[in-house]
């Protein structure tokens, strides 16, 4: 067997899976936030504790109804989805002609009331939720063991952040909105109805942090922090990427993944902090983000 | 200058398909339009003309619904818009292209061309539209802020050809442009007048504007001041002249 720099190929293979893992969540959620910035010029602060939400619900719908985790997978997004369309009808829209900063307290407050209602209700301990039959056991890869559910997630993430990019970039309803992000006004004019287009695309950006909260919740335990100490990381992977830039979001989210994996293996005390050191030299040499454009 | 109320208003025949009366607008807290009087007949092309900021192409956004506040009354075919969004007013039959011409530039130009929905019949097939621009068919899969400025220009007026608007309001088509490009641009508008649209023309360049148009609308300080039909223009070519300083 092989080694590099004196490390086993097991831990640097298991940290790259585990830097994968936390890419595809980095991914899911950043891509959210990228398509949200991106039509409502709201810096979705929310999208953590929607992420929470997401597991959460996930964890209620099998423990009151029975529901289990693959219909849970499609309910889950769609309940807090919508929940996300009554804030942004009720409040959030009344935000879009003001400075972005109002947005974002808007949206860290509602944050704060999310979790500490969850909090309230469920406590901090975590909830256990098992990984579903068909995703238990593992394959061995010969230079690896890998769990069949890790492989599930990076696959789930892959899918849903290809499936959001082409929705965006290569069809007619992805250029309505690629069009009402650039100008919203003229595209009014033509006769399309921007402001449902805007609501629905908050609808759909909470989904997405929704279902990366049912993804994780077989994986760390639901509890009502999850996502605020998740999303802290993942607004620097939206900064690095560049705010409002689809594949930047996508492409980030996983590269960062893997970096902040290969750290854990190769200088471990630097691991918590080398997504925010890439942050600020990336605001020193290209404010605007990797993939992010001047316009 | 003219009072309104005096104003002729039997150039051409026909119904009016536009009646604008009292028009006010406002930018921010700017006060632009101060009270724009006129109307457009079916198959009429008329311009408005006037200096830099006398107020021509507020009028237009006015008319769109694309100004923050607005009094007055705009009325299409009897419909009175004044009071609804611009996505209504647009469903109504009327379309615009504005003086940025508005391309995207995260869209191709095929998706640009694409872009604003069908909203009745009897617009343009695209066959139809690459005839009158070839250009935009060969440069279909480019991006839509790399064509040249003349390029844009045919792609802004080609898009909302599609819709089934009869109603176009172009707002300064020809600015910057190269002669031969506005030359094209003058077959275009005719070309659309011959099959029935109607026009309102946003212009500077009234040597442009007395090429295509029926009648001229003169626009000072947020009024309709006067209007000239086009038969008319030589004989009041010193009081055009007067109007916009050339």
């Amino acid at each position: 067997m092989f080694e590099l720099l004196g490390v086993p190929p097991q831990v640097l293979m298991g940290q790259l899976l585990i830097g994968l893992i936390n890419g595809s969540f980095y991914a899911v959620l950043s891509l959210g936030l990228a398509v949200i910035f991106g039509l409502l010029n709201i810096i979705n602060f929310a999208h953590g504790a929607q992420y929470m939400m997401g597991a959460f619900v996930a964890w209620m719908l099998l423990n009151y109804t029975g529901i289990g985790y693959w219909p849970a997978l499609i309910l889950a997004p769609i309940v807090v989805g919508a929940i996300g369309i009554a804030l942004e009808r009720t409040m959030i829209s009344r935000l879009y002609k003001l400075d972005h900063l109002y947005g974002l307290l808007l949206t860290f407050g509602l944050a704060l009331i999310i979790q500490g209602l969850f909090r309230n209700y469920y406590g901090v301990s975590g909830l256990p939720y098992a990984i579903p039959p068909a995703l238990q056991g593992g394959q061995n890869l010969g230079f690896m063991f890998l769990p069949n559910y890790r492989g599930w997630v990076i696959v789930a993430s892959v899918i849903v952040c290809f499936s959001t990019w082409f929705m965006i970039e290569r069809t007619r309803l992805g250029a309505y909105l690629r069009a009402a992000t650039e100008n919203p006004e003229l595209v009014g004019a033509f006769g399309i109805n921007v402001p449902r287009m805007i609501t629905l695309t908050y609808g759909f950006g909470v989904g997405l942090a929704a279902f990366a909260g049912v993804l994780a919740a077989p994986i760390y335990s639901v509890n009502p922090n999850m996502g605020a100490d998740l999303i802290i990381v993942v607004f620097a992977v939206v900064v690095i990427g560049g705010m409002g830039s689809i594949m930047g979001a996508i492409l980030t989210g996983f590269g960062l993944g893997v970096i902040e994996g290969l750290t854990r293996v190769f200088y471990p005390e630097g691991s918590a902090v080398v997504i925010f050191v890439i942050m600020a030299i990336v605001l020193m040499i290209k404010p605007e983000g990797l993939f992010g454009n001047n316009a | 200058m003219t009072d309104a109320a005096t104003m002729p208003r039997t150039a051409t025949t026909g119904e009016a398909l536009l009646t604008v009366s009292g028009l006010e607008g406002w930018y921010g807290e700017s006060h632009v339009l101060h009270g724009i009087d006129f109307e457009v007949r079916r198959g009429e092309v008329v311009t408005l003309l006037g200096r830099n900021g006398a107020g021509k192409t507020t009028t237009i956004k006015a008319i769109m619904g694309l100004l923050g506040k607005r009094k007055g009354s705009v009325k299409l075919e009897g419909t009175e818009t004044i009071g609804l969004q611009a996505r209504h007013i647009a469903r109504l039959g009327i379309a615009i292209c504005p003086e940025e011409r508005g391309i995207f530039s995260s869209l191709s130009v095929e998706e640009n061309l694409h872009l604003p929905p069908k909203l009745s019949e009897g617009g343009l097939t695209v066959e139809r539209i690459y005839d009158l621009f070839p250009n935009l068919k060969e440069r279909r899969r480019s991006q839509g802020t790399k064509l040249s400025g003349g390029e844009q220009q045919m792609l802004a007026i080609a898009r909302i050809l599609r819709t089934g608007s009869r109603f176009l309001l172009l707002d300064e088509p020809t600015e910057g442009l190269a002669p031969v490009i506005v030359q094209q641009i003058g077959r275009t508008i005719q070309a659309l007048k011959d099959e029935g649209f109607t026009i309102i023309l946003v212009e500077q360049n009234f040597r442009f504007a007395a090429s295509v148009a029926d009648r001229h609308y003169v626009v000072e300080q947020g009024r309709v001041v006067d209007m000239i039909p086009n038969a008319d223009l030589d004989a009041n070519i010193d009081k055009l002249h007067a109007y916009l300083g050339v």
